[in-house]
């Protein structure tokens, strides 16, 4: 015979710790990755899943009850703004003239910015001609 | 120490990297990006202190916390980008 409490208590701090297993590694890429679009990458994803991951330990170990309904109302908020929040960040650093690591082989984002803005019947022929 | 402290102290430890980052960042944006996650992490601490006290009102304060810290991060893009707040 399981004892489904200690089973459910178990499996609360298993999703517990690996949400700030998720964590930890957000935050070391945060600190470790060369320029401020990896470091958003690394630390918004792996960040936002491990928040989740906390808030979902909360809702296993409490059930549906008044805790459980604002932890998932809280997983609804997390997932909603983080993403959202990161990609206002980004963009203002690029248009803030944040510079790429000296690695980075692309920047679609500029090419696109200069499609649209600079000499746009040129552009747009440009863009036209080369597949 | 219980696995809850444990849970606690490590999650500690990553507020500590994300200050490091917001301290040595190169530019503004790192520190917005650190100042960001700083308050999803919170959320998180907020969770566990729900679950050491059985109390509600943590889940409250953890609520509140997710959705200014996207405020603030909104507010800090803008300023980032150079336009003004009721632009």
């Amino acid at each position: 015979m399981i004892d489904f409490a200690d089973t459910r208590q178990l499996a609360a701090y298993v999703l517990m710790a690996l949400g700030l297993a998720f964590d930890l590694v957000g935050c070391i890429g945060l600190v470790r990755l060369p320029d401020v679009y990896n470091r958003l990458q690394a630390g918004t994803k792996c960040v936002t899943l491990g928040t989740f991951l906390l808030l979902l330990g909360v809702v296993v170990r409490f059930g549906l009850n008044a805790m459980g309904w604002k932890a998932l109302l809280c997983i609804w908020f997390v997932a909603m703004t983080s993403p959202t929040a990161a990609h206002a960040i980004a963009r203002a650093a690029h248009r803030a003239g944040v510079p790429l690591a000296t690695g980075s082989v692309l920047d679609r984002y500029r090419e696109d910015g200069e499609a649209r803005d600079g000499a746009g019947e040129d552009a747009a022929v440009r863009r036209g001609a080369t597949p | 120490m219980s696995a809850l402290e444990l849970l606690m102290a490590g999650l500690v430890l990553a507020a500590g990297l994300c200050l490091w980052r917001a301290w040595l960042g190169p530019t503004a944006a790192d520190c917005a990006v650190a100042v960001d996650l700083l308050g999803v992490l919170m959320v998180g601490f907020c969770a566990l202190l729900t679950v050491q006290t059985g109390k509600d009102l943590y889940m409250v304060v953890g609520l509140a916390w997710s959705l200014l810290a996207f405020v603030g991060s909104l507010a800090l893009a803008k300023h980032l980008e150079g336009r003004r707040f009721d632009d």
